[in-house]
């Protein structure tokens, strides 16, 4: 069974009751493990797409299975379970609290879950240790460059020991060399220690670092198809 | 999903108390502007309380000095409201009635009985003036003070049956008219008419509502007749010989002073009987409506208070929507975001009240200190008991809670999308 299972995904905004279709019936599997670009230009729907996988967002029709099961299964409560312990988010803006220290950041989901307190601050040292963050420790994040703001926000979506990180953009608001560095971070998580990597992105070059790039236009999908050749992150990084 | 379903709603309390905290240290002058109005209720429900106890206390004190025993009859029927006290001033209690109430057939039991008069007068020695409180009354009127002349005497029936020139004079009255010099055989002028003074009391402060250290006591006759030149008085003061005699002494007056005047209708009196008990009931009912008055100005300012919480609450949500989206996208459930809006509505709350509290308390002691070193009311006492304090808190609380809960519940139907989307 493929950790994530889409089929027929459709998904209609009503917008000032005229009814948009920004998904148009999309059907693939991403397995355990893999490492999946889904890359298309800006309002090809690719965001919405992962919304809808990260059970952030339901689809108007078709079905999406996380473990076999898809958001309709589970109560809200239960959907923000396994948001928390299932799933790890990095997106384009960062999104993390101002005025408050790296270790806190990336603490955050650890308050959310039915982890005890006494393993807090091991898994908060694993996941900052694995970004390469740990001599910023307290800096507030609003000092950090926004290489190392990204790479906070992906300490934080590795804390609880997710099996799937969705990156929306986790390049889009940073330099070539930042840019480069998160790539290479995101890539080593996936071949180092196996987490599944589902990456937005609409850049070609970025795309390239994941082993399968889905390719999305106009709310369908174009091509679905595996990298040949992985481009390394250490061999430079191209906005 | 058995896991799933345990670990529901388990959200530690002690981060989200560390999180709302941080929370408002992030907005330090707003937090502090927002929770003004709780800050001034809950002062003002402590001060209400303090300084309501602290009077009630010093009043019924001051009608207790009257002692139990004690009884006052005075002309006029009970005045039954502001514009009644026209009523009060008449001339209804004379010597006739002062023998009548004297006289064991007609009223139980061996009591004594001092007639009173009073009037505002000016008083000078050489260039020094002031104007006070003359007091005409007899040795029973001292006892009842339970207050004795530091220097000299007090002066003796002879000198009440002479109507002697004399006075016994209070430590303010002295201080004015005499400084530093001796007083006593000094004759003070009242009314053109010269005084000799044989007394002096000890500094006594505020007694049965007067500032003793202010007036002068002088025999009742001599006050009555050559200084006011009247037939009447304005009190019969009448101590009974035990406690429990005094409701059948009261039955007595009423029934000897109706047949004496022939009144029938107890409507028509012209007199009023009161005794520490019916004192002390009107200063009870009167107190609980003002201590209900003052509670309900306190609790329109809490609820301005917490409708300002609400409305920066209200902002806070909005501003920090984007927070909420990521919180809620990485495991907050909606419990967790209202129990985290909730817990900073209530530290602010709460910490209202514990400033009101304080600044309640300080302001408490500071009005007794004055009404102690100023009113004279030595007596007052710093009252602040720790029901106020946990009703402070507890009403914060609750205010806190009430209008929190709005907002939090605003925060949490946020949706994650729209709150991540938000600019």
């Amino acid at each position: 069974m493929a950790l994530i299972e889409a089929k027929n995904i459709r998904k209609v905004y009503n917008h000032e009751m005229v009814p948009l279709e920004v998904l148009k019936g999309m059907t693939f599997d991403i397995e355990e493990g893999e490492f999946v670009a889904i890359m298309g230009p800006s309002g090809s729907g690719k965001s919405t797409l992962l919304h809808i996988l990260g059970f952030l967002d339901p689809q108007t029709s078709g079905t999406c299975l996380f473990n076999g099961k898809g958001m309709e299964d589970y109560t809200e409560d239960e959907i923000a379970h396994i948001r928390n312990k299932e799933m790890g988010f990095v997106f384009q803006a960062f999104n993390l609290l101002p005025r408050t220290n790296v270790y806190d950041n990336v603490k955050l989901p650890l308050i959310y879950s039915d982890r005890p307190e006494k393993e807090w601050h091991d898994l908060i040292m694993k996941a900052i240790k694995a970004v390469g963050m740990e001599h910023r420790l307290e800096h507030e994040t609003s000092k950090l460059s926004g290489g190392e703001k990204q790479r906070v926000a992906i300490a934080r979506a590795l804390v609880n020991d997710a099996k799937v990180i969705f990156a929306d953009e986790p390049t889009g608001n940073l330099d070539s060399k930042s840019g480069a560095m998160i790539m290479k971070t995101l890539q080593e998580l996936n071949q180092q220690h196996g987490y599944t990597i589902i990456l937005i992105t609409h850049e070609t070059y970025t795309a390239e670092h994941a082993q399968r790039i889905i390719k999305i236009i106009d709310g369908q999908i174009k091509s679905d198809h595996k990298v040949k050749k992985r481009h390394d992150a250490n061999h430079g990084f191209k906005k | 999903m058995t896991q799933i379903m345990a670990s529901k709603n388990k959200m530690k309390i002690i981060p989200q108390i560390k999180i709302a905290a941080k929370g408002l240290r992030t907005h330090k002058s707003r937090s502090a502007l927002t929770i003004l109005g709780i800050v001034i209720g809950i002062m003002a429900i402590i001060m209400v309380m303090a300084i309501g106890k602290g009077a009630e206390d010093l009043i019924l004190d001051q009608i207790r000095g009257m002692g139990s025993r004690t009884l006052s009859v005075e002309p006029g029927r009970m005045p039954q409201g502001l514009s009644d006290f026209a009523e009060v001033y008449t001339e209804s209690l004379k010597d006739r009635e002062v023998k009548a109430l004297s006289n064991p057939n007609n009223i139980r039991g061996n009591n004594e009985i001092a007639p009173f008069v009073y009037l505002n007068a000016t008083v000078s020695y050489g260039n020094e003036k002031m104007r006070t409180m003359i007091e005409g009354a007899n040795r029973l009127w001292m006892d009842i003070l339970d207050v004795e002349p530091e220097e000299g005497t007090m002066f003796t029936d002879t000198d009440v049956k002479q109507m002697a020139r004399v006075a016994v004079i209070g430590s303010n009255v002295k201080e004015e008219l005499f400084g530093d010099s001796e007083a006593i055989g000094k004759r003070i002028k009242i009314k053109n008419i010269n005084v000799k003074v044989i007394g002096v009391l000890p500094p006594t402060g505020v007694k049965m509502m007067m500032n003793i250290d202010d007036i002068i006591t002088m025999p009742y006759t001599t006050v009555q007749k050559v200084l006011m030149g009247i037939s009447h008085y304005h009190a019969i003061l009448i101590e009974a010989e035990t406690e429990e005699m005094v409701p059948g002494i009261v039955e007595d007056i009423k029934a000897t002073l109706r047949e004496m005047h022939g009144i029938t209708d107890p409507d028509k009196d012209d007199f009023h009987v009161g005794t520490m008990e019916d004192a002390m009931e009107i200063i009870g009912s009167v107190t609980s409506v003002l201590t209900l008055l003052l509670i309900a100005v306190a609790a329109i300012s809490l609820l301005v208070g917490g409708i300002g919480i609400m409305n920066i609450m209200l902002v806070s949500v909005t501003e920090r929507t984007r927070e909420i989206g990521l919180r809620k996208a990485i495991g907050a459930t909606r419990t967790d975001i209202i129990s985290q809006f909730l817990i900073e509505s209530v530290i602010l709350t709460i910490l209202g009240g514990i400033i009101g509290i304080i600044i309640g308390a300080a302001f408490t002691w500071l009005i007794g200190f004055g009404i102690r070193e100023f009113g004279g009311f030595v007596s007052w006492r710093f009252f602040f008991p720790m029901s106020a304090v946990a009703l402070g808190v507890g009403v914060a609380a609750a205010v806190g809670l009430v209008f929190g809960l709005y907002p939090a519940r605003q925060a949490s139907k946020k949706s994650p999308i729209e709150a991540l989307r938000y600019e």
